[in-house]
């Protein structure tokens, strides 16, 4: 029996788990290579992401900005598109924060801050909303859009700040946002701030419009079956833009928490791939909210636990880099791991 | 007459159902056997491993008395065994005679013999009366042509039992006339015949004997002369059925629904309904009868605001509808069964709750403050038609895809209905159910109807029409070419006007429909 619910069936939450061990099964053949023992070099992997304080600090500071655009990618998807353009949505919504951030002084920190993060989800929704305009009205896919928005997007922030926002002496890079519009260290020494709070608080939110709201109806009947949405009088070319709106602003979200609350400043493609990746969280995170959550981490404890194991052991931090492209292609064989568990059940 | 073909003790098992259970069959030479059962009765399982499409699971297949195995078609090919399918397998930019000869193609010194196979094939079209133009591309012709044309591939290829699985689905009244009359040439011939169907009406009037299968068995193998409808029905469904609609005369009220001079182009911007009028009072059923694409589907989602209307109105009460958007057609109380029920009227992926109010969920009590779903009143909205609807199994948290047509047919009539219509889009309502389910949603629209709603059905099944309209309309090319009263209607002059000919006159299949391309 299939249900479509707003919880994950247990396949759906299987799937996952397996192509996780199948990956770190495969990444252990490497280790071997190395000529490291894969259970030693785990260990100390896992050990210095998820034991410890500053350690589970540091992974969920390095998975907030996955949540973020984790969750753009699975909200578009969710209305049948697929946003590649995460990317660009972070860069023109940090950008759009930064502007509030340094050009504002004097006003209290609970009027700045949320001025700030509040620029920019408005910037990366508009930008996210023109390929959406383009799909919606004139058919325009929007995998070739948003990708070429992505480059539009680095190329005016790269002006922006070598031009009029530069404020660094010889790196491209804004000048540090006042203190009120930072968003707080929670951990110190860890990067981790108050972004965590704000994208638990997106997870919620995401799930409850999805599926406890008029407006998540009508974007996930546009997402499953746009003629039978418009059949049922809902507008398909309303909610893709809609849809695509709300996908730009949770990714620009990714931008600001790094901006506010990690680099204080605007530095040019400070980046790593985080919208990229966001597609990958979102995959293995099965588009729900929830599973968003957990690939993040997982994704977060990788990146986290690579700096001990490449500096305790000699497994390269790269060895992560390979983790996670094998959990993504397990994730994307569904069949595979579907055979597998078939196999179990019979045997 | 000896038996040709055996099948004795055939099952076949797929995961989770047996489709076919323990069938053991014979045919006779020069019979046409007609094999008949609901949707998901095994019969096409059957004929599949009869044409080496699968392999039973157990049992075996004799063939003029010696054991035969059948793992391929081309083994089923070469004992003299061909199928048409109900999807044609044809190359449509070849010719048809290129069609025939495609996978056995008769060579002279290493090339195709084209010559000799278009002699051979006008040969075999002549013989059998099989009138196809060979030379024409397979797209241009009719479907009725393209059935023939399949015929022809399988009596090319020298087959002695040929398989007709639904033949008459995709086939006009008269064209159903000239494949029953191919088949008669066919039996005189001596070929033998199987036909897969499930209209009872048909197997009566072209078939010798006839089997019946119900959930994966054999029910059992009846002279047709000796058995009656009502007995094969009954066979059919394990249960006693009306096939006659059971209503009162129609009571006509004041007029609620009217279109004049409407005009609509489809997508891609061809003009499909060319001046239509119509009018509905309520309390009565009006049936649009057509050969399907003469403009039908595009009016109903005019009317029902899916596509623009170019010229025209639309009235509903006095009041215009035109281009109104479908959300505030619904709002009028306008209910629509659509005919694409997968791809317009379901969201499969949905569960049964979020599919009972597609179309409602903007309104009280489903949507409360603030654009929040009221989940207790979609839960109770649900339980109760699926209750009075009798949808099975009543899990309102399943997703519809994995219902059974019937059921994701009751969904929609349990939706569509359960806001009291004032007017009622029926568009094809039984399209693929089996007998069961047809009885009641037929009940369920007679019920609307005598409730007051007027309702418009359309469909290309002739028997619906004539079964349950209070007045019939003829569409054709984009418009309405006769309108009568069910007294004065009959099968023969629906037909003649559904192919562009006036009522009463007799006219051709072939250079008609053409014209309906």
């Amino acid at each position: 029996m299939k249900l479509e619910q707003s919880s994950l069936t247990s396949r759906e939450i299987i799937t996952p788990i397996i192509s996780v061990i199948l990956a770190l099964l495969v990444g252990a053949v490497f280790i071997l290579i190395v000529g490291e023992n894969p259970i030693e070099a785990y260990w100390v992997l896992f050990s210095n992401s998820l034991i410890g304080v500053s350690s589970i600090a540091a992974t969920l500071q390095r998975a907030t900005p996955l949540i973020f655009t984790g969750l753009a990618v699975a909200f578009a998807f969710r209305c049948g598109l697929f946003n590649i353009g995460a990317e660009g949505q972070l860069y023109v919504g940090a950008m759009a924060a930064v502007i509030v951030g340094v050009s504002l002084s004097g006003i209290p920190k609970v009027i700045h801050l949320p001025m700030a993060i509040i620029a920019g989800m408005l910037a990366g929704g508009l930008w996210a909303s023109i390929p959406g305009l383009l799909k919606a009205k004139l058919g325009v896919h929007e995998v070739i859009n948003t990708i070429m928005m992505n480059f539009i997007a680095y190329f005016l922030t790269d002006y922006l700040v070598t031009g009029p926002f530069h404020g660094g002496r010889w790196t491209p890079e804004t000048a540090r946002v006042f203190p009120t519009a930072e968003l707080s260290r929670l951990f110190p020494p860890t990067r981790l701030n108050t972004g965590i709070f704000i994208a638990i608080a997106a997870i919620i939110l995401v799930y409850f419009i999805l599926w406890r709201t008029r407006f998540g109806y009508e974007i996930r009947a546009v997402g499953f079956n746009p003629t039978a949405a418009e059949y049922g009088g809902i507008s398909v070319s309303r909610n893709m833009v809609m849809a695509m709106v709300f996908s730009g602003a949770l990714a620009s979200l990714a931008g600001v928490e790094q901006i506010l609350g990690v680099h204080g400043r605007f530095i040019q493609r400070f980046s790593p791939d985080l919208g990229f990746m966001g597609i990958a969280v979102a995959l293995l995170g099965k588009n729900h909210p929830v599973g968003v959550f957990f690939a993040a981490v997982l994704f977060g404890a990788l990146r986290t636990g690579a700096a001990a194991m490449d500096r305790l052991t000699d497994v390269p931090r790269e060895l992560v880099v390979i983790i996670q492209a094998l959990i993504i292609m397990f994730v994307a064989a569904e069949e595979l791991t579907r055979r597998l568990i078939q196999r179990r059940r019979r045997a | 007459m000896e038996n040709i073909l055996e099948l004795k003790n055939i099952t076949k098992r797929f995961p989770g159902v047996v489709a076919n259970d323990n069938i053991s069959l014979d045919i006779k030479a020069g019979e046409i056997h007609a094999l008949v059962g609901e949707n998901g009765s095994g019969k096409s399982t059957l004929m599949n491993i009869l044409y080496g499409l699968y392999n039973a699971d157990e049992g075996e297949i004799y063939l003029r008395g010696e054991k035969t195995r059948i793992t391929e078609p081309k083994q089923a090919i070469d004992h003299g065994i061909g199928m048409v399918f109900q999807h044609f397998m044809l190359v449509e930019p070849l010719t048809v005679f290129e069609n025939v000869i495609l996978g056995s193609e008769p060579q002279k010194r290493g090339f195709i013999d084209f010559k000799g196979a278009e002699r051979e094939v006008a040969r075999l079209s002549k013989e059998y009366g099989l009138k196809v133009e060979t030379k024409s591309r397979v797209e241009d012709i009719s479907v009725g042509q393209q059935q023939r044309l399949e015929i022809l591939k399988a009596l090319y290829r020298k087959a002695e039992i040929l398989i007709l699985d639904e033949p008459t689905a995709v086939l006009t009244p008269q064209e159903t006339d000239e494949l029953f009359q191919v088949m008669r040439n066919l039996k005189e011939q001596g070929t033998t015949i199987i036909f897969i169907s499930h209209k009872i009406r048909e197997v009566m009037e072209i078939s010798d004997r006839v089997s019946v299968l119900r959930r994966g068995k054999l029910v059992g193998t009846k002279n047709t002369s000796a058995t009656s409808r009502p007995e094969l029905a009954e066979m059919m469904v394990g249960r006693e059925v009306l096939l006659e609609v059971e209503k009162e005369k129609a009571q006509p009220g004041e007029k609620i629904f009217s279109v004049s001079d409407l005009e609509v182009r489809d997508q891609r911007g061809t003009k499909r309904v060319k001046g239509v009028s119509l009018e509905i009072h309520s309390g009565e059923i009006l049936g649009i009868a057509g050969v399907e694409g003469n403009g039908q589907q595009e009016m109903v989602e005019a009317i029902t605001g899916l596509l623009r209307t170019e010229k025209g109105k639309i009235y509903l009460d006095g009041k215009e509808l035109q281009n109104l958007g479908a959300m505030q057609v619904k709002k009028k109380r306008i209910g629509y069964i659509p005919e694409d029920r997968h791809k317009r009227g379901l969201i499969l992926d949905f569960n049964v709750a979020d599919n009972m109010i597609l179309g409602f969920h903007t309104e009280p009590p489903f949507v409360q403050r603030f654009f929040i779903r009221n989940e207790k009143a979609i839960k109770e909205n649900a339980e109760k038609l699926v209750e009075e609807y009798d949808v099975r199994p009543p899990n309102i948290q399943q997703q519809v895809s994995t219902f059974s047509g019937g059921n994701q047919q009751k969904i929609i009539a349990a939706r569509e209905f359960s806001r009291k219509p004032r007017f009622l889009i029926c568009s094809q309502p039984t399209r693929g159910l089996d007998i069961g389910s047809i009885e009641f949603i037929h009940s369920q629209i007679i019920d609307q109807r005598d409730k007051g709603a007027g309702i418009l059905l359309v469909s290309a099944e002739l028997d619906e029409i004539l079964s349950l309209s209070d007045r019939i309309a003829v569409m054709y090319e984009g418009r309405i070419v006769g309108e009568m009263p069910i007294e004065e209607a009959d099968e023969k002059k629906l037909g003649s006007l559904m192919l562009g000919g006036e009522a009463g006159e007799d006219k051709g299949g072939d250079e008609v429909e053409a014209g309906t391309k």
